[in-house]
Formats: C-alpha cells, structure tokens, sequence
C-alpha cells in the first residue's frame, strides 16, 4: 500500500528544529545538526512542511 | 546520583545549572551540539536590564549596544523608541556563540559537569527517580537523578518523554530565517523592526547591528504565510540592500503561542523555548529563559533539600515564572491575535497618526495618543496594553 511520508532534502534543512515543534506524532527528531524522519512513526499530515524556514521537507507517496 | 540533569546548554539551561550549582546540587549539564551556542537560532537583542538582572556584561560577549529602537509602518512611517521603553529585547546585541559558552563556563565553575555532543535521549520514572539514557558518540550509558529540567528548545521532546504536550500550531510559532549582512547601510545605533502583512505575515523583519554588519532576519507565521520566510527576506534584502553580503545563515523556530497552562510533571521542570517562554510579539527569548532557569534552579534546590520531586511541589517553579511573566505573555498572545489581523493600510494610519513631539514614546504612550484619535480602531486592544 502506497503511503505518504515526509522526506527531507538535507542540503536545504538548516536543522532548526521547527519541523520537530509542530509534529505530533513525533515523527521527527534533531539530533546534533541533523534531521531524522521516523518514516514509521509519519502519517504525512504534512505540517512540518508547512512551517519549515528552509522548504526543505516535502510529503512524497512511499510504497512500504 | 545527580540532583538535578539538564538537558539544554542555551542560556535558560546554563543559568539553572548555575543556580543548582551555587547551592551545592549535583549537578549535570548535557548539551546535544558539539558546540555549545553554533549554530546560533536568535538575533541576539536583549535589554540591558533583562540581562544585567543575572549576568555582569562583558565585553567579550556583546557585539554591540543600542540607544534604541525604530519601527516602520507598511508605508515607511518610523517611530523611535527610546532603550529603555523599547522592551525586553532591545539594549545590547549578543555574540551568542560567546555568550552561550560563557554561561555555561559560568555553570561549570560553580561545579556543574558538563557534557557536549551528548544526547539524552530517554527517560524512565522509576521509585520516585529518573534514570537518564545518554548517547555520545555512539557509546550509550545511563544515569540517575531526582530531577530533569528540560531547557532542550523548541523542539524540545523532554517535555512530550513526561507527557507534557507542547505540540504547536502553525500559528504558534514564528518561522524564521536570519543572514549576518556586511557592505550594508544603516543607523548602526537602532535595532529595526519592519511591520507589515505584505512584507512579513504575522511577523516582521528585523535588523539588528552587530560589531561586524547587521543580523538581517524575519519571522512569518505559518498559518499566515503564502512563502516561506526566506522568500519574503529575499525580496526584502534585494530591495533594500542590493550590495549587501551573506555572511551567515541561520533558520529558527520561536514558539509564540503565550502561556501555556504548567511546565512542570513529576520530577521535571521545563525552561525556556521549551516551555514556550518566548515573547509572543517580539520573539524575544533569553529574557524568559534566563528568569526560568533562575527560578526553576531555586525551586530544584528547595526539593532536593524536602526531597519532593512530585509534580505538586514543583508547581512552585509554575508559580514563580507565571508570576514573573505568565501573565504577560497570555496578555501579549491576545495582542498578537489582534494585531495579525491589522491590514496595512490599517497600520499605517496608526503610525501616522502618532505625533512626533511626543519626546519619550513608550508603548502605552502611543496607545493613549493613538487611542485618542482613532477610539474605534484601538477600542478592543485597549486593554491588553494600558
């Protein structure tokens, strides 16, 4: 089943940590300066997207 | 054992390990980054007396200092603010990348352990106590303590780790994106605030001199925002400093959604970003921070000494910092509300109704000019800022 999930571009992120502010599924995390998507964890609500300074995340349709 | 474990070497972290410190807890700093203070996620204003309250200034760490404020309408209209009535914000600029480091040396000599590049990254409540998982460099250990303060920022996962949840909205945060600008021109003895939907929705831009150029930035609200931030500072930068030069970018995420209800659970405290202690109008966070830490670091040393860590003798930490400036930011979160709102042409009339002989502006000044003439417009607001 095709799903959707967050993907980030890591050399557009600036690893600020908003994506990680606004996610409830906790589906993100900044660890040191690097941005870590938990695919299993993202249901691709997409909101990081939506608040991210860099545009540098996107919601992609992911065959698991 | 460790009394107290703090997770975040910003300024609110340092200054409640300090405070810990200075009266005899054991006491552990832990800081993700390799570097304490880089990257750097602020523009660096804060005011002389929010600062002078829990630091001596330094040379070193200030880049530069301020007589005061100018914020333009939509339309260019300026008013200047003198420091002192310019808030919480303006005063000096910081060298953050020192200044950081400087708290933490000050934590340290008063016998704080500090670790960089250190995760903590798990925390499990067990027989009233809390056993920490440390990661560093790839080796993963754990240790104990009766309390964690989470000074770990915006994006701070302590509090969700103890069931506070601080998710925010898309419009309870500012997303940000600053340049360190050289070859530029401007009053270098201002801070600069631009205001406006078309320049910056449910934001502004800033700039704030530094020693070497300026901190150009802007914050927008995503819920507002058609662009990213850094698409609307572009065309700003492009316009008005074509010549100037990038020197440093940094992104950030300041939470301004006001109050929130505690930033305490069993065995845990919340300081700073983290418990979205940020100025919902200005962004400003190092003040709050710092007040947090000292508060939080008091109440941590009068529960180790009862040895109560539940949550209801923490609540003490909740009181001190609502006291302090809970209110405020619940205050200014409403304004903020209001404000967002306000077309263009809306602010504009403001600033140009404002009259230029007033010799001290202070912001309730300017409302009860304001109020004067427009009592409609300023009607609803009245009461958040008088």
């Amino acid at each position: 089943m095709p799903r959707k999930v967050a993907v980030v571009n890591r050399y557009r992120c600036a690893y600020c940590g908003a994506c990680v502010s606004v996610c409830k599924f906790n589906a993100n995390e900044l660890i040191e300066t690097f941005l870590q998507i938990y695919e299993d964890r993202c249901n691709g609500c997409g909101m990081c997207v939506k608040v991210c300074p860099m545009n540098a995340l996107e919601v992609i349709e992911c065959s698991t | 054992m460790f009394d107290v474990v703090v997770v975040g070497a910003g300024p609110g972290g340092s200054i409640t390990a300090k405070t810990c410190a200075e009266n005899g807890l054991n006491v552990l700093l832990v800081e993700k980054r390799q570097e304490i203070g880089v990257p750097v996620r602020c523009a660096e204003g804060i005011s002389k007396s929010a600062l002078e309250r829990f630091v001596e200034p330094k040379k070193f760490f200030i880049s530069r200092e301020v007589v005061g404020a100018k914020i333009y309408a939509p339309d260019g209209t300026e008013i200047t603010l003198s420091e002192e009535r310019a808030g919480n914000e303006v005063g000096y600029v910081l060298e953050r990348k020192v200044f950081d480091r400087y708290l933490a040396k000050l934590a340290s000599n008063a016998g704080a352990e500090v670790l960089v590049k250190t995760t903590a990254y798990a925390f499990e409540r067990k027989d009233g106590i809390v056993r920490v998982k440390l990661r560093r460099m790839g080796e993963e250990w754990e240790v104990e303590t009766k309390i964690v303060v989470g000074a770990d920022g915006v994006e701070s996962r302590v509090a969700k780790a103890f069931g506070i949840d601080t998710t925010l909205k898309p419009n309870e945060l500012e997303s940000c994106v600053q340049y360190l600008m050289t070859n530029i021109d401007f009053d270098p003895d201002y801070c600069h605030f631009w205001l406006g939907k078309s320049i910056a929705p449910g934001g502004y831009i800033w700039l704030f001199p530094k020693k070497v150029g300026a901190n150009v930035g802007i914050g927008v609200m995503p819920s507002l925002a058609k662009r990213s931030p850094k698409e609307y500072l572009d065309d700003f930068v492009s316009e008005r400093f074509p010549n100037g030069r990038i020197v440093e970018l940094v992104a950030g995420a300041v939470p301004v959604c006001g109050e929130i209800e505690s930033a305490v659970a069993d065995n845990l405290m919340l300081v700073g970003d983290a418990a979205r202690h940020a100025d919902p109008i200005t962004g400003g966070g190092i003040a709050n921070a710092m007040k947090a830490g000292y508060y939080a670091g008091k109440v941590a040393v009068e529960a180790v000494k009862r040895g109560d860590f539940s949550k209801n003798f923490l609540k003490r930490y909740d009181k001190l910092w609502k006291d302090d400036f809970g209110k405020d930011l619940a205050r200014k979160r409403k304004l903020q509300q209001k404000l967002i709102k306000m077309d263009d042409e809306t602010l504009n009339k403001i600033f140009r109704s404002i009259p230029k002989n007033i010799k001290e502006l202070s912001v309730r000044a300017i409302v009860l000019e304001i109020f004067k003439k427009h009592p409609k417009l300023l009607w609803d607001i009245k009461d958040l800022i008088l």
